[in-house]
């Protein structure tokens, strides 16, 4: 297995605070990794830089592919690959459901109006709300925005991607309808980056789950290692606290 | 003489109605080639303030503070009158064009660059994360949103630039009021100003209401 994402000595600051601190990562193809940890400890800091919507310091390397991640013209191949879905959905406001999923496709793919229409469709099938295609982002509920915003990160066709606290600011009656279709994607061997607060969807469906604190990875290891066998006092600190409640 | 024989005469009314109109015509066809021009090139120098490189981004903010600080009647004397000393004589009409369009696209640049900057921060990062380029994230993406918010601040840029093509009677513009002056001269009746008052409220009237309309919509909608 070659690794897809390759993060080597990863530091980020936001000015004087260090954001993330000699991170290393390998992912690997089909991989779901699942980043949990506490607030501000550096996980949305983590998956932003592999698409570079933050930069990172000089010394540190991203690779995607087999292509170096930086601010030259392999950026936007790069982020063609690399679908991100974000807390905030981000939906364009002004187009439809069926227009969101299918734009990207027909601008940078250069597919045709009618495969990218299709192909939109057919995703939009896939994670439940077909029905929807027609109407505005803002006709719908936050569950089904955010599938919206997977069926059009899906629609690239990506080799990676990347969920940045995908649930987080959903109504707690709606983020199983979007935890479900996550979880049928890491069934079919997409490549995923999960930063979550969901432990039960990081037991249940990561091969890898990443504890960080302080902008570094504290440990990494199957579920089991991290939820039932920690072996940092950090990690079993923060999961008690969790649990807990 | 009454007042309505002074003011609100009917003959002289009629007689000068269509030298008015001929003033009219020239009014509007300057203030539309002013604001379609001062439209594009306000757009062009936004985005220049805010994308461009660095020294591209200083003289666009130069652009902007200068054109938004001369008073235009001063900018029209000084393009009609000045500029032929450097060998560019321009017509009335050029002249008058040249000056409403660059205080207008100066004024028009601060507005899209205010319904840019307006579009959420996650519009631009999601179009980013799709692989959109540039120009593909703004011309469907940002502008469209961005246009949104612009609309009523842009139609109120509309009609002060049509009030101040009137200015452009100072560099012998045959415009709605140079010829409504002059057909006051000629009859010796105030009646043709008046004519020409009425008519310029007749065009910017329903533009002031325009503006309020639709800025209460986007108000409403912003607040949805």
């Amino acid at each position: 297995m070659t690794a897809v994402i390759s993060i080597n000595h990863l530091s980020k600051r936001f000015g004087t605070f260090l954001a993330l601190d000699e991170i290393d990562l390998n992912i690997e193809t089909g991989e779901v990794v699942c980043v949990i940890g506490p607030s501000g400890s550096g996980k949305s800091t983590l998956i932003r830089c592999i698409n570079l919507l933050e930069s990172f310091e000089h010394p540190s390397t991203v690779v995607v592919d087999g292509t170096p991640v930086k601010k030259d013209k392999n950026l936007t191949s790069i982020r063609e690959n690399v679908g991100m879905v974000f807390q905030s959905f981000n939906l364009f406001p002004h187009l439809t459901v069926c227009q969101n999923v299918s734009l990207a496709p027909m601008r940078v793919r250069k597919k045709t109006k009618d495969q990218a229409v299709e192909h939109a469709l057919a995703l939009l099938k896939q994670v439940g709300i077909e029905s929807q295609a027609d109407k505005y982002p803002d006709q719908l509920s936050g569950g089904q925005q955010q599938r919206v915003a997977i069926a059009r990160a899906l629609a690239m066709e990506p080799k990676v991607l990347l969920f940045d606290e995908p649930t987080s600011s959903l109504d707690p009656e709606m983020v199983g309808e979007v935890l479900d279709v996550m979880r049928q994607l890491a069934k079919s061997g997409v490549t995923m980056v999960v930063v979550t607060h969901e432990m039960g969807f990081a037991r249940e469906v990561a091969d890898r789950v990443a504890f960080m604190d302080n902008g570094k990875i504290i440990e990494i290891g199957t579920p089991s290692d991290i939820f039932d066998n920690a072996q940092e006092p950090r990690t079993r600190h923060f999961l008690s606290a969790i649990l807990a409640h | 003489m009454s007042l309505v024989e002074t003011f609100f005469n009917w003959e002289v009314f009629v007689s000068s109605f269509p030298l008015l109109l001929s003033g009219l015509r020239v009014t509007i066809s300057l203030g539309a080639v002013s604001i379609v021009a001062g439209l594009v090139l306000g757009l062009a120098i936004a985005l220049i303030r805010l994308y461009g490189v660095r020294p591209a981004q200083l003289v666009a903010r130069l652009f902007i503070d200068l054109f938004r600080s001369i008073p235009i009647l001063v900018l029209l004397i000084v393009v009609y009158y000045a500029l032929p000393f450097v060998g560019l004589s321009l017509s009335p009409f050029m002249s008058a064009a040249l000056s409403l369009t660059l205080v207008s696209a100066a004024y028009t640049a601060e507005i899209f660059r205010a319904g840019i900057e307006a579009v959420p921060r996650g519009q631009f990062e999601a179009s980013f994360a799709l692989g959109l380029n540039y120009r593909q994230m703004m011309r469907d993406v940002i502008l469209p949103q961005a246009i949104r918010i612009v609309i009523p601040p842009l139609t109120g840029n509309c009609i002060n630039v049509i009030k101040d093509t009137a200015l452009a009677s100072v560099v012998a513009m045959p415009d709605l009021i140079k010829q409504a002056t002059q057909a006051q001269a000629l009859e010796a009746n105030p009646t043709p100003l008046i004519a020409a008052a009425l008519m310029y409220i007749a065009i910017l009237l329903p533009l002031v209401y325009l503006v309020g309309r639709l800025e209460k919509k986007s108000r409403r909608e912003y607040t949805q």
